[in-house]
């Protein structure tokens, strides 16, 4: 049959009536194999032909539409060309209506994935047919969550289904979304409950996957629901329906669509145009792909969520904590290994309790060995201690600072005590960091676990940045945001911790000689008193602190050990640093001055470059002091 | 959603002791009971009787010290032992004895597991850690006349082998000789020569155990780390990696491929079973029962396939027995 070009007024109802009835008699294979193309051909561009070929469909007698409809959208190599051939013949025509919507979507499943692709997206190119596709979706998504459907219809629909509504989800556009956002949600929690009922992994692999993409379509920000399955052509195929890619010849698009056209070019299953209707079996070709797999397939795994990391689990109560650490034998090193790490944060969480046992606590962790090899132990153990000191400070400072001076302790022992002391003094002094071991980065002033000497590095630093600091304030105000304020914690035990330490210095015990063979602790020891000097700003006792530390200083001042006197130094900087003028002025001149003789000695004799500079730096301090307090009127 | 893991068809109590090595003998006729042998710390080897799950016999051969390999040599009425006195017993259990008919001194002391293959009818060769640190020694059996040394290069630097498998591709030809050894490698040994083929470091840490399919060319071996190590060999007997499997828990005793080549499974510190495929080492379950580090795990060589089993021995004293894929 060939058509007359051109402008004859024809009547088209004829050919129509034809075309019904080769249709109806099953011949759609011949009469629409060289139709369509044609027809393809004619209406890209003429729009007279265009109308032609929608009179034509229009015309087919109910009866025979069916047919014709069926023939079209399988035979169509595209979305688009199955709009220009039709037109809104669904939206005329109720029979057409009723096959395109309902017939072929939900009551056939032989249709490939092409076919499918047509329909929707013929579907979804006219405005006016939108709405059908908004009501076909809504359908699809009905039988999809109904677990009657999901128990008693074949699998090859289901997939069939779930086909349509991943390519309906991949026509909407945003707002449509939006508008039915609460009926997709809600079908896709029913829908997902019935198909992980089902006992067949492949009908769960499917709501998986279907769920999974109505869940990206809904909340394009934010979490997405995700399941665990094993990716398989049937699911990748299912995925890539989601995504529409655009067609390889450009066809100008209709006037109401700015949307690309749609196309199947991602689908090698099966080219459109000469396409048998398919039955039920290939639609699912995955199946066949399975054979290569072959007897791996055929064992399915069992749930395995189960199989996690083996934790050993701590104790959580401190007593319990106290007893994994004191028993006695090899018993459960791993537990004792989880224990110690789960130490710190058990007392920082639970101060009441660890108030009742802090002194135990802290002899515990004092004397705790290693006993299998966990990494970071010293920390882990420093770190607890530090935990404990800093809820029960009195106590524990009180029976620490024995320690320090009690026989039988190695130097490492004691240098750790003295290291706590810092730490916790540290925490404790500021603000706002309640129960963190990690403090404001501007200021470092831990003294270091293995070596000595970079502590007065840091003290250099740390005074440098405390002059700055003052002196900026002397002129400029407050030129930085000052943090939340709270009470100085330090303040009610900073004497507990400074005097015991200072007292004993000098009383030799048979292990422990701090004037004489033990110079390195002692080092660390006047080191530590800076560090708590320095700390102890601010409160109540700090006069009395700087007084005693002056006394101590004044002691020791000619003491071989560079170390030992850099730490000297650095005391006498704390002190200027954090004893109030007025109150040194008031209490300490006649020490101070007697001070500042022995530090131009220092600046000039002393052998060590550090000592010198610090003794420099206590120097200008000194002078800054004056000015100070000559600027303040009095 | 997948199914959760079965639970054991049932479970053999009664060694008083950790369980250190099994094997079952399943594959007579009717009306062969089928057994299981097992090895168990306190030196007794228990054979247990599958139908009733009861001990049939104890045997005690090795001076009350851990048995840690037992094997039967053609058919239930031959065992093989080893334990930690030094000793390899060979049994005769035929007729209700329970006689030590030959025994081997070794002079390892170790823990790694002899390996036996059948050569020709009523011969087998035995591969053995010998008495320097690095070597292994093949011994004909029954004769226990020494076949060859297997002994690595000087600074070679294996430590001590950890696991063996002897195997040959089919009757004729030559056997050959997987051993796994403490530095984390495998190394391939041709008994004829006493020559080693191939090397290949598959581990950070000492291989535990490995198991070899010869059909595929294709071994796995596990070690005291997370990582299972799937290795192949070409055709010119070079092992290569083939790939590796991460574990979610470090440390493996045992590995071993069902005799269908389907399925293999893992006995694991962390307490658990793992099923894999053998194929593509897909994991198939996690079989969490035991409550102490999983020695050994067997499969049982049963004829008709649906009846067939899995057995995992652990420290907890207890033996699961598991039917698991016996389907397919």
């Amino acid at each position: 049959i060939c058509f007359i070009p051109g402008g004859l007024d024809c009547s088209i109802s004829f050919v129509s009536h034809v075309l019904g009835k080769v249709c109806i008699h099953g011949r759609q294979k011949e009469i629409l194999g060289i139709l369509v193309p044609r027809l393809t051909d004619l209406t890209r561009s003429d729009c007279i032909w265009q109308r032609i070929c929608w009179r034509l469909v229009e015309c087919v007698p109910d009866r025979w539409m069916e047919a014709v409809v069926l023939g079209f959208v399988q035979r169509a190599p595209g979305a688009d060309v199955l709009s220009r051939l039709l037109g809104n013949l669904v939206v005329k025509n109720k029979k057409a209506q009723f096959v395109v919507t309902q017939k072929m979507l939900l009551l056939q499943y032989g249709h490939a994935t092409a076919v499918l692709q047509n329909l929707l997206g013929y579907l979804s190119l006219d405005s006016l047919r939108r709405t059908l596709l908004l009501r076909v979706l809504q359908e699809l998504l009905e039988t999809w969550s109904s677990s009657s459907a999901v128990k008693h219809s074949p699998p090859e629909q289901q997939l069939y289904i779930s086909k349509a509504i991943l390519i309906c989800l991949s026509h909407l556009k945003k707002p449509e979304i939006e508008s039915c956002r609460q009926e997709l949600l809600t079908s896709m929690m029913e829908g997902v409950k019935c198909h992980l009922d089902s006992s067949l992994p492949q009908l769960r692999r499917l709501g998986m996957v279907v769920a999974e993409s109505i869940s990206l379509k809904i909340n394009t920000e934010g979490p997405v629901l995700k399941f665990e399955y094993e990716e398989d052509n049937e699911t990748r195929e299912l995925k890539s329906l989601l995504v529409q890619t655009p067609p390889f010849c450009v066809v100008p698009s209709l006037p109401d669509d700015d949307r690309s056209e749609k196309a199947d070019a991602a689908l090698p299953l099966s080219p459109e145009s000469d396409e048998k209707p398919h039955t039920a079996a290939t639609v699912m070709p995955d199946e066949e792909l399975d054979a290569e797999l072959d007897s791996d397939d055929d064992l399915v795994p069992y749930d395995m969520s189960e199989d996690k990391e083996l934790k050993i689990k701590a104790p959580v109560y401190i007593r319990d904590c106290i007893e994994v650490l004191t028993g006695s034998g090899s018993e459960d090193l791993d537990k004792w290994a989880a224990t110690v790490k789960a130490l710190e944060s058990l007392v920082r969480q639970n101060p009441a309790a660890v108030r009742e046992v802090s002194v135990e606590l802290a002899k515990i962790l004092l004397h705790l060995e290693e006993k299998t090899c966990i990494e970071g132990f010293v920390e882990l153990r420093q770190r607890a201690q530090v935990a404990v000191l800093t809820t029960d400070p009195i106590p524990v400072a009180k029976y620490l600072t024995s320690q320090f001076y009690s026989l039988n302790y190695s130097l490492r022992q004691r240098m750790d005590i003295l290291d706590v002391l810092v730490l916790a003094a540290q925490e404790l002094s500021c603000p706002k960091f309640h129960g963190m071991t990690k403090h404001s980065g501007a200021q470092k002033p831990c003294i270091q676990l293995l070596s000595g000497s970079d502590s007065t590095k840091d003290w250099r630093r740390i005074v440098d940045e405390r002059i700055k600091s003052k002196t900026w304030r002397f002129n400029m105000g407050q030129s930085r945001v000052e943090p939340a304020s709270c009470p100085n914690e330090f303040n009610s035990v900073a004497g507990h911790f400074f005097f015991p330490l200072i007292q004993h210095f000098d009383r030799p015990l048979t292990t422990f000689d701090l004037l004489g063979e033990d110079h390195l602790v002692l080092g660390r020891l006047v080191h530590t008193l800076a560090v708590l000097m320095y700390l102890a700003v601010n409160t109540v006792a700090v006069t009395a602190m700087g007084k005693a530390l002056l006394e101590f200083v004044w002691a020791l001042r000619f003491h071989t050990d560079s170390y030992v006197r850099q730490g000297l130094l650095s005391c006498i900087s704390s002190l200027l640093l954090s004893v109030p003028a007025e109150q040194i002025l008031a209490d300490m001149t006649e020490e101070l001055l007697e001070t500042q003789s022995w530090l131009g000695d220092v600046v000039e004799k002393d052998p060590d470059g550090d000592c010198r500079r610090l003794a420099l730096q206590n120097l200008l301090l000194m002078e800054n002091l004056k000015k100070k307090l000559e600027a303040v009127p009095s | 959603m997948a199914l959760p893991p079965p639970d054991p068809q049932f479970v053999l109590r009664g060694t008083s002791a950790a369980v250190h090595t099994l094997h079952f003998s399943c594959g007579g006729p009717e009306p062969d009971i089928p057994l299981l042998f097992s090895g168990s710390e306190n030196g007794f080897i228990h054979v247990w009787n599958l139908k009733t799950h009861r001990v049939a016999t104890a045997l005690d051969g090795h001076g009350r010290k851990s048995v840690y390999c037992v094997e039967t040599m053609g058919g239930k009425d031959r065992l093989l032992s080893q334990g930690r006195d030094q000793r390899i017993c060979l049994w005769d259990l035929a007729e209700g004895r329970t006689s030590v008919t030959d025994s081997v001194f070794m002079e390892h002391v170790g823990f790694c597991r002899c390996s036996l293959l059948k050569v020709a009818q009523g011969r087998w060769l035995m591969a053995m850690a010998a008495r320097s640190l690095e070597e292994v020694q093949i011994l004909e059996l029954p004769s226990k006349t020494l076949v060859c040394t297997l002994k690595p290069e000087v600074g070679a630097k294996l430590g001590m082998p950890m696991c063996l498998k002897l195997w040959q591709l089919n009757c004729g030809s030559q056997p050959v000789l997987l051993a796994g050894y403490e530095d984390g490698s495998v190394v391939l040994w041709n008994v004829s020569t006493g020559k080693a083929l191939s090397q290949l470091v598959c581990h950070q840490e000492p291989v535990m155990s490995l198991d070899f399919d010869s059909e595929k060319a294709k071994g796995i071996s596990g070690s005291s780390e997370k990582v299972l190590s799937i290795w192949s060999l070409n055709e010119q007997q070079n092992l290569q990696v083939y790939k590796t499997h991460k574990l979610v828990n470090a440390g493996i005793s045992d590995i071993t491929i069902r005799p269908d080549k389907k399925i293999l499974a893992t006995a694991g510190w962390d307490h658990r079973i793992r099923i894999f495929g053998w194929k593509k080492l897909k994991p198939l379950a996690v079989l969490d029962y035991h409550t102490g580090t999983i020695h050994c795990v067997s499969f049982s060589d049963h004829s008709n396939p649906w009846e067939r089993l899995l057995a995992a021995g652990s420290k907890d004293q207890r033996i699961s027995v598991w039917s698991i894929y016996a389907q397919t």
